[in-house]
């Protein structure tokens, strides 16, 4: 086996050292019926060449060469190259959690200058060293706004992300937190009357997202107002970061929790993605996760630690404010350098092309359908309504490589034939525009028994 | 040094301040290309909402981002560069053909939300990992969804709480041993179990005794790593299971050590209900500093109702899609389908490997943990001497006489080229260290390992002090930790 650095030398002299005759009786401990006397069946020995193929097959399988407008809490940006040859570099890539100082000052400085630039960005004073994702990032957020208020309430936004929505519905089940749901209003944001009316005094916090579900920024102000009079904390959930280079963060709320997938992070499949936790300095004793901070060494030079490490499991056990242990350092790197790429000018610049395209094609998908919430300021992504059914449309852009926008039937049935369009700076003009002619076909009825066939395949 | 380091030589290291330090406006790392759509005005787009000012972000160009981190790089530990002895930490060699085929086109870029049609490649991966997981451990289903293995403890006894409600009362507690992780306990209380400690014998074994007496209807699971935390394979777990399931709870195994295991024995063979692994440990993903991880969560039929949605599965016609309609179901842990990166790769190791590779792999890694205690029995105390599976626990009981205490002997470490062991855990031997080499090492690593450590016990013994100092030759001294969380600093802010 390559990965294995003895010869059959080298485990005889080991085995004489021991004093044993044979490997077998290392596994004297475990019960002679348990021992398993076959080989697992599972697929033999393959050479590297064979891995490789075997990926790339499978590769070709999975929507390679397609054109995306899908977003939806996952965006396609363009990687600068450096993320990968920087990440892969071994003392980063094969270091564990930075537990010993002395010896993992590099992991502990990034995650340091991370934590910065998402304080900078989110407008808030601590940010922690990452989370697993987006969706996990703001059921914790919550549980942490339940800690801090000691109220078990929770009001959550319609336009929240839907799959975020079940993630915290599955978090807070055995916590004895009941959660209400505030629809959102004709402007695609939060429905403030339906928020004024679920929220009372056992509520901790009001849960939104912004830029939301819709892609429509939510007035982050007013909610704050409406959270802070009934005194609940204001969780926002953003699950697109490339928007805080041109959206003004909310800086009113308590908590934010972020899915900084965007910067520089690729989609995956859905993971490994990156979440992060920002807040103000007073509450971060029941912040959880990781935290990278500054000090000095017996020589008075600045260096770096893990701290405040009494939040957490290995030390608090059961009393501690999250079990989470390992989270998405590599990943947070990945961010990190995204973030030093772009910095504060080139984020804003990446920002407006992101307005720009998806501003250019609501404008074009329009002429065949609605855009819905259209006076709301939004960032890259809108609810385009059809006559059509959006799987048939997306049967039809299918066979031209290009894969709509997400339809909302299953998640939002009361919004019809409705989709949402994702557009970032790697989407083209003719893209646009060839996805636009392409809708604009379904003026024509669907009928053949293969036509519907295909419009069954798409729909998930 | 009065002893000789042959493992590791000083050199010239270089100095890098923070990114912060290093800005200036008008520098930039990046370049768009042309907008090919008319340009918009923000402000008229997003009133209010548009932002003017994005604070301190960095301005710097892109050699000085490559000499950045590339600098802060040469100041980690990496397994690519030694051993890195870490007990239940399991950091075994990352191959580079697992970050090669996550990086294909289509893997990498694949999104979550794109048609069944064209996902049939990503399905396929998940579908042919489920099948190794589930033959590897002898379970009969399995999630992939967890991102951690906390996450995959903390999914496994959702299961177990649905599946006691579906039996009629969801019970009250969790019965963890006094030797487990911490997040066993932290994950016990986020289901609402309230957590009950198991004392263990003198073996360092469950007390079958306490656990007979301790167990009722009352209790749901039982938590149990296995081998344990002192690398201690549970002998009696027949008896464990039956005392369980005799009144009707459930035995969660914590895989945080199942690179004793693979290819030997199964947990689903001797009796194990529930249990979660770490592709970050026993399947090859990098630990990157810290993460991604991922916890796959392996369970019997009787879970199977229970597991996260969606599942897997093969479709009338042949294809492969993802069932929604899942009514018992515990729910989402996570957006989407869990870490898939980690998926590709700990499949991509499992190939690599085949039965045969993994049997031997299990193989070393247990014959190198017997080595090196071998190696250091008479140098340091050993608390219990029952047979060592992948990882040994010896404790600092001979070196405390002189005041140096584990973290100690742990930072003298360093100094001699290697990355300590885990420290002062498991809870129950005071002063632990805890040590697992994995198959990794050859016996030339090891051998200078034992060296290392013998001569720190021999430095102890005639001038602790350089232990109590130590590290001696990292870019930093011992750093104040008790100042950093006295007085948290935990971003830079611009002089004032």
């Amino acid at each position: 086996m390559r990965y294995l650095p003895k010869s059959p030398a080298d485990r005889e002299a080991m085995l004489k050292a021991i004093g044993l005759r044979s490997v077998d009786e290392l596994f004297a401990p475990i019960p002679a019926e348990y021992r398993l006397s076959r080989d697992l069946k599972i697929p033999r020995q393959m050479a590297e060449s064979e891995i490789v193929d075997y990926f790339r097959q499978r590769s070709r399988e999975n929507g390679e060469g397609y054109t995306s407008f899908l977003g939806a809490g996952a965006y396609s940006h363009y990687r600068p190259v450096i993320i990968e040859s920087l990440i892969s570099r071994g003392e980063f890539l094969t270091a564990y959690t930075p537990y010993q100082a002395e010896i993992s000052q590099g992991t502990l400085q990034s995650i340091f200058e991370f934590q910065t630039m998402i304080c900078e960005l989110t407008g808030m004073e601590v940010a922690n060293a990452s989370m697993y994702d987006g969706s996990t990032a703001a059921a914790e957020a919550v549980m942490m706004a339940v800690r801090l208020t000691g109220r078990r309430s929770v009001v959550v936004a319609r336009s929240l992300h839907p799959e975020y929505r079940e993630v915290l519905a599955t978090y807070a089940t055995h916590q004895g937190m009941p959660l209400s749901v505030a629809g959102f209003g004709e402007d695609g944001r939060l429905n403030l009357a339906e928020l004024g009316k679920a929220i009372t005094s056992e509520t901790a916090c009001v849960l939104v997202q912004s830029p939301n579900f819709f892609g429509t920024i939510e007035d982050a102000s007013a909610i704050a107002g409406i959270a802070h009079k009934h005194g609940a904390m204001l969780v926002v959930s953003i699950a697109e970061a490339v928007s805080l280079g041109i959206v003004e963060p909310p800086r009113e709320a308590d908590v934010i929790a972020m899915e900084a997938q965007s910067f520089g992070v690729p989609l995956g499949f859905g993971g490994p993605h990156c979440g992060v936790i920002a807040t103000r300095e007073k509450n971060v004793r029941q912040m959880p996760g990781r935290l990278a901070g500054q000090t000095v060494d017996r020589q008075g030079r600045r260096g770096f630690v893990l701290t405040l490490a009494t939040r957490e499991q290995h030390i608090r056990r059961e009393k501690a404010t999250s079990n989470i242990c390992t989270n998405q350092a590599l990943v947070a790197l990945m961010v990190n350098i995204f973030m030093t790429v772009y910095g504060k000018v080139g984020l804003k610049e990446l920002a407006k092309q992101n307005l720009a395209k998806a501003a250019y094609a609501a404008g074009q998908l329009a002429k065949h359908g609605k855009v819905l919430f259209a006076g709301t300021p939004r960032f890259n992504e809108f609810v385009l309504q059809t006559a059509e059914d959006p799987h048939a449309i997306n049967s039809r852009l299918l066979e031209h490589k290009v894969i709509g926008g997400l339809s909302l039937k299953k998640f939002y049935p009361e919004l019809g034939n409705a989709a949402l369009w994702c557009c970032t700076e790697l989407t083209t003009r003719s893209a646009i525009d060839t996805a636009a002619g392409l809708v604009a076909e379904g003026k024509r009825q669907v009928s053949s028994p293969k036509q519907e066939a295909d419009i069954e395949e798409v729909t998930r | 040094m009065r002893h000789e380091t042959r493992k590791a030589t000083r050199q010239v290291n270089q100095n890098e301040g923070l990114i912060f330090e290093k800005s200036s406006a008008g520098k930039a790392a990046w370049k768009l290309p042309p907008l090919d759509v008319p340009e918009v005005d923000a402000s008229k787009l997003l009133g209010s909402s548009e932002r003017k000012d994005l604070g301190n972000m960095p301005e710097v160009s892109e050699i000085e981002i490559i000499r950045h981190f590339t600098r802060m790089s040469t100041w980690n530990y990496a397994i690519d560069l030694g051993m890195y002895p870490l007990g239940s930490c399991t950091m075994k060699y990352n191959p580079r053909v697992n970050e090669a085929v996550a990086c294909v086109e289509g893997i990498a870029n694949g999104h979550p939300y794109q048609p069944e049609k064209i996902s049939q490649g990503a399905m396929q991966i998940l579908k042919t990992l489920t099948e190794c997981l589930i033959e590897i451990t002898g379970m009969d289903a399995i999630t992939l969804q967890p991102a951690a293995g906390a996450h995959g403890e903390m999914t496994g006894l959702l299961m177990v709480r649905a599946y006691h409600h579906s039996q009629g009362r969801p019970r009250k507690k969790v019965l963890i041993p006094d030797s487990a992780h911490g997040t066993n306990p932290a994950t016990a209380a986020m289901v609402d179990y309230a957590v009950e400690n198991l004392k263990s014998d003198s073996r360092g074994m469950v007390d079958i005794a306490a656990l007979e007496a301790q167990m009722s209807e009352d209790v749901a699971a039982l938590m149990l790593t296995n081998p344990n935390t002192l690398g201690v394979f549970e002998q009696e777990i027949h008896k464990i299971a039956d005392i369980l399931h005799a009144k009707g709870g459930l035995l969660y195994m914590d895989g945080a050590n199942m690179n004793a295991l693979v290819g030997k024995v199964r947990p689903g063979d001797f009796g194990v209900d529930v249990m979660h692994l770490n592709l970050h440990k026993t399947f090859s993903t990098p630990h990157g500093g810290g993460g991604p991880g991922s916890g796959p969560v392996a369970i019997k039929k009787k879970l199977e109702a229970f597991l996260p949605t969606p599942i897997l599965i093969t479709k009338p016609d042949g294809t492969l899609g993802f069932d929604y309609n899942r009514p018992q179901s515990v729910g989402r842990v996570r957006a989407f389908y869990g870490n898939f990166g980690m998926f590709v790769r700990a499949l991509a190791y499992i190939q690599a490997n085949g039965p045969d590779g993994l049997r031997q792999t299990t193989e070393d890694a247990v014959l190198n943990a017997n080595y090196i205690r071998k190696g250091l029995e008479g140098a340091y105390d050993l608390p219990y001497s029952t047979a060592t599976m992948h990882e040994v626990v010896f404790s600092d009981k001979v070196q405390a006489k002189k005041g140096v205490r584990t973290m100690d002997i742990a930072k003298r470490l360093i100094d001699y080229g290697f990355h300590p062991y885990t420290t002062a855990f498991p809870l129950i031997v005071p002063g632990a260290l805890m040590i697992e080499p994995t198959e990794s090492e050859s016996k030339e690593e090891m051998d200078l390992f034992i060296e290392a450590m013998k001569s720190i016990a021999a430095e102890v013994e005639e001038d602790p002090k350089i232990a109590l100092d130590a590290p001696h030759s990292t870019r930093v001294s011992r750093l104040d930790e008790t100042a950093a969380a006295r007085k948290p600093i935990l971003r830079w802010k611009p002089a004032v």
